[in-house]
């Protein structure tokens, strides 16, 4: 049997033991149900897996459940404040439409949450740079990067 | 357009979408997000080669594996019918196209790629993937074809046993014999060759299926991610499987993007649903991104030869193309269609040209199937047409706006016959183009050509006046065209007792919003509470029929099926409303959601008929039955024709040869907008696949037939810092054959912007001092760069 690992999702404390090469999005996927975390390659090139982990951007697909015992994490279904209100990034994508069939969504959204915790006032340029692993079909990310200014500019007031 | 100052929730409102809320907090539900108990899992063998015939399957060992179900090869699948087309497409000789059959699992030969071989099912994804591995293949490759002109040599590599020279069809349209009277009497032939290069549509999310079977009741359900559950239910169940629609159900739950790629119906699909009885357990696929893309029916993949010829005046006197379309190795659902229909009737684009012929010679070779990929033959005919027409600018001296202008339909030529089978029913071309100038400021070009060059950089500017054609109809019409399906949509309003209302609809949204736009619509006509309308879409068990989402079809065919089924309401209200105020049906308005009797304040609300409708105590029974609930089935009278100007300016770095794009503007006419905010999204997504398409993507095939650009590490999809912010404007001439005069906008923006990016790009070079007449998309710092070193 697999070593236990003890992780932090979401605020819960969860103890589990997954098999030793099970990523962290089929952890979060099918051993938690937390289906936020899309899967969209193989390739860790999308981006539609990105949680936090200890605050910074993973691509889940990328990590191994193991990798992240004791750590922190926070998937999209966490986001929202305890009384279901958005986290202003949330509240910027459907603000400025940016996000359409949502299935890279969940990664836009915790990674621009990563970037405005790096770099509070990004310049178009600097989201666009960051958004480099993240892959959207739907948007022409014109809306995501607006989203992602208008809400950098609420986190900072 | 400003999406941001409309703060009603009605018909032009930029309404925040309902939808987001749960795609923002992970509560979507995506096909590969749902789980049946006890299901097992499907994994598929796929052939490595492009054409290799299978001397044997041995499934022994993966048989054996732990946890597997079941191993399946073509043998067991004997009784399932070949994957259908839904479009059958007739040669100048009157002969119907070849149609080789096209088994769910390969039957002794594999033809590219990808093509699936054996299905494994085992207990978990992994033991199914493990197993996968030890399913031997006795392949006997062959040589394969992937160049289509080598592919029709009569002694080339058959990809269909029965087919010698690989012709699917040689199909025409138009006046031959008037088109070269008129090339006779030209002042001026510009020729071009262009290659429309082949796509992977690339859904963010993959495909998945799951097949689930009731052996009590004899019901299957197929969870799967479509564009049109209804279609699929159609043709898997009285094509390939056998079953009645009562027992089968299809689900398209959330769905992640399309693009066209999610409307065909898939080997999978069926293969899910047969295996799930077999097996006596839900059976789960879903693909990985590296099976998306040899299994994923792929787009464009056009080589054309084109003349224009024009008078002393720059006024176009003819157009003749002749092109060869790529249908990969078996007929995807509606791939006969793309490069005729969808093609060669839009070769008139925008313009007054009297004569046009076209034909398209469509080639079986080893690769994934082509369909319809975001605009399907409408950016290959817009292509041919916009980069021959600034050319012909180029040769004969005149700008490439007034060029156009001098060609372009004028508003009062509406209604306009086109001599290829078209009749455009509005526009005003010249607003759209008169637009896009002025915002991109097109005058003062050479200023700030002057300034890049000043940086090192060439600029460039480049037009585009597309056309599009969308809600393909009438069914009848496209019946006698070889449609195997009608193109109507159809639509249910179902009033609550207590006012509130369902609307179920054929049309499927996978990120176009229509649970917003809808209740717009459908909140706007009855004058009530936005938040009490509730859009129901995506399930055969819970929507009546429909024909689904493709072709830019949902506002323009979807939207005025459920306009027409409200109006139905409001006509059933009118004659509740004229028994309970006891006056003539005749005196009945509708107004403001209440039914009033005209000239007096006496009135009912929408509410006191809803109510009235289902607790029909002062009702005439005698005449009119209780309940208000509707069905429309809406098949319109034509297409509507969308159509805009976009001005693209880009800088090319001579030392690099890469190309950035400076600046976009687009001006588009898409008749009525419900929702301007959505509108400028799906502008926004289709320019950006359509920027991919000239600058960044592109399918490789090796000449045997491997697929090089088959990860997202080779095919090169756009990312944000490919792209710049985007300016996008409209004007409005409404569509005067449907109920809410709106045209439909999905995919404009893949349609117009790779002939603009590349015009810019050639304008750079050739005002860098590099005269070129063409480049083939996509325009890669490799291929720009050797440009500039040839000339």
């Amino acid at each position: 049997m697999s070593e236990q690992i003890t992780v932090t999702v979401n605020g819960d404390t969860v103890s589990a033991r997954p098999a030793a090469n099970t990523l962290l999005s089929t952890f979060l996927r099918e051993e938690l149900g937390l289906t936020g975390a899309h899967v969209g390659c193989d390739t860790s090139q999308c981006g539609a897996c990105v949680v936090l982990v200890d605050g910074k951007s993973v691509k889940s697909c990328t990590m191994l459940a193991h990798q992240a015992a004791g750590t922190n994490v926070t998937t999209i279904e966490g986001l929202a404040g305890d009384g279901g209100e958005l986290h202003p990034m949330q509240e910027a994508f459907r603000d400025n439409h940016g996000l359409q069939c949502g299935f890279c969504t969940p990664g836009m959204v915790l990674s621009a949450v990563d970037l405005v915790s790096r770099n509070p006032d990004p310049s178009e340029g600097e989201v666009r740079s960051w958004l480099e692993g993240n892959i959207c079909r739907c948007t022409g990310y014109h809306n995501i990067v607006k989203s992602i200014r208008a809400a950098a500019k609420v986190m900072r007031a | 357009m400003n999406a941001n100052t409309t703060t009603t929730s009605g018909i032009g409102g930029s309404v925040r979408r309902r939808e987001d809320s749960r795609f923002l907090q992970g509560r979507g539900r995506y096909t590969d997000d749902i789980n049946i108990a006890g299901q097992a899992y499907a994994v598929f063998v796929r052939s490595p080669h492009a054409h290799a015939r299978i001397n044997g399957i041995d499934t022994a060992a993966a048989t054996a594996a732990e946890g597997v179900v079941a191993v399946f090869t073509a043998e067991h699948t004997k009784d399932i019918g070949g994957v259908p087309t839904g479009w059958q497409v007739h040669s100048k000789d009157g002969e119907p196209m070849a149609e080789p059959k096209h088994p769910v699992l390969a039957e002794g030969m594999a033809r590219h790629v990808g093509d699936p071989v054996a299905m494994v099912i085992a207990a978990t994804r992994r033991q199914a993937r493990d197993a996968a591995e030890l399913v031997a293949v006795d392949y006997d490759p062959q040589p394969a074809v992937v160049d289509m002109k080598a592919a029709l040599a009569a002694d080339s590599t058959k990809v269909h046993a029965d087919l010698p020279g690989n012709l699917c069809y040689d199909w025409e349209l138009g006046d031959k014999a008037a088109v070269d009277e008129a090339f006779a009497g030209a002042a001026h032939v510009t020729k071009l060759d262009l290659v429309n290069n082949r796509l992977i549509p690339n859904a963010v999310e993959p495909r998945c299926a799951i097949g689930d079977f009731d052996s009590v009741s004899g019901e299957h359900t197929l969870y799967t991610t479509s564009q049109n559950p209804h279609v699929i239910r159609l043709l898997m169940g009285a094509f390939v499987l056998s079953i009645p629609e009562h027992k089968l159900r299809v689900v398209a739950p959330d769905v992640g993007g399309g693009f066209g790629s999610k409307i065909f119906h898939y080997a999978e699909e069926a293969l899910v649903t047969w295996a799930a009885a077999q097996v006596k357990k839900p059976v789960k696929w879903t693909a990985e991104r590296s099976e998306s893309f040899m299994s994923d029916a792929h787009g464009r993949d056009h080589v054309t030869h084109a003349e224009l010829a024009l008078d002393a005046d720059g006024k176009f006197l003819a157009l003749r193309c002749s092109t060869l379309a790529n249908m990969g190795a078996y007929l995807s659902t509606f791939a006969p269609c793309i490069p005729t229909y969808l093609h060669g009737t839009l070769l008139a684009g925008q313009y007054v040209t009297p004569a046009i012929y076209c034909e398209v010679k469509a080639v079986f070779t080893n690769t994934v199937p082509v369909d319809a990929y975001r605009g399907a033959g409408r950016p290959e005919a817009t292509f041919i047409l916009e980069r021959i027409v600034d050319q012909a600018a180029a040769e004969t001296g005149v700008d490439p706006a007034e060029l156009r202008r001098r060609n372009l339909i004028k508003p009062e030529q509406f209604p306009y016959q086109t001599p290829v089978a078209l009749q455009y029913d509005t526009g005003n071309y010249e607003a759209t183009l008169d637009q896009a100038l002025k915002a991109a400021d097109y005058a003062g070009f050479e200023s700030r050509r002057k300034q890049s060059a000043a940086a090192g950089k060439l600029r460039g500017v480049g037009l585009s006046c597309y056309i599009e054609a969308c809600g393909i109809a009438p069914s009848n019409v496209v019946g006698s065209l070889g449609a195997r399906a009608g193109l109507y949509e159809a639509a249910t309003i179902r009033v609550n007792p207590t006012g509130s209302v369902v609307v179920l609809t054929g049309s499927h949204a996978h990120g176009q919003g229509h649970e917003t736009t809808f209740a717009q619509v459908v909140s706007d006509m009855l004058g009530i509470d936005y938040d009490a309308v509730e859009i129901v879409h995506g399930d055969t068990a819970k929507v009546p029929f429909g024909m689904g989402t493709y072709g830019s079809r949902s506002i323009a065919v979807g939207g005025a099926a459920i306009a027409k089924a409200v109006d139905k309401i409001i006509a059933k209200g009118k004659k509740i409303a004229a028994h309970l105020l006891e006056a003539g049906e005749g005196d009945i308005v509708f107004e403001n959601g209440a039914f009033k009797v005209a000239g007096t304040d006496r009135e009912k609300s929408f509410g006191d008929i809803a109510l009235t409708a289902y607790v029909p105590h002062q009702y005439p029974l005698e005449s009119l039955e209780p309940g208000l609930e509707e069905t429309a089935f809406y098949d319109p009278a034509n297409f509507t024709y969308p159509a805009g100007t976009y001005v693209c300016e880009v800088e090319v770095d001579p030392d690099t040869g890469r190309v950035t794009v400076a600046s976009f503007h687009a001006s588009d006419d898409f008749g009525n907008l419900i929702n301007p905010m959505i509108v400028e999204g799906q502008v926004h997504g289709g320019l950006a696949q359509g920027i991919g398409q000239a600058l960044l993507e592109n399918c490789v095939y090796d000449a045997d037939g491997q697929l090089l650009s088959g990860s997202y590490m080779d095919y090169c999809m756009p990312r944000a810092d490919d792209l710049p912010s985007f300016q996008v404007d409209t004007t409005v001439t409404a569509c005067t054959h449907n109920p809410l005069g709106v045209k439909g906008c999905g995919e404009a923006g893949a349609i117009g912007a790779p002939p603009a990016l590349i015009n810019a790009v050639v304008n750079a070079l050739n005002g860098g001092g590099h005269p070129i007449a063409h480049l083939d998309m996509p325009a890669t710092p490799q291929k720009v760069w050797a440009a500039m070193q040839s000339n």
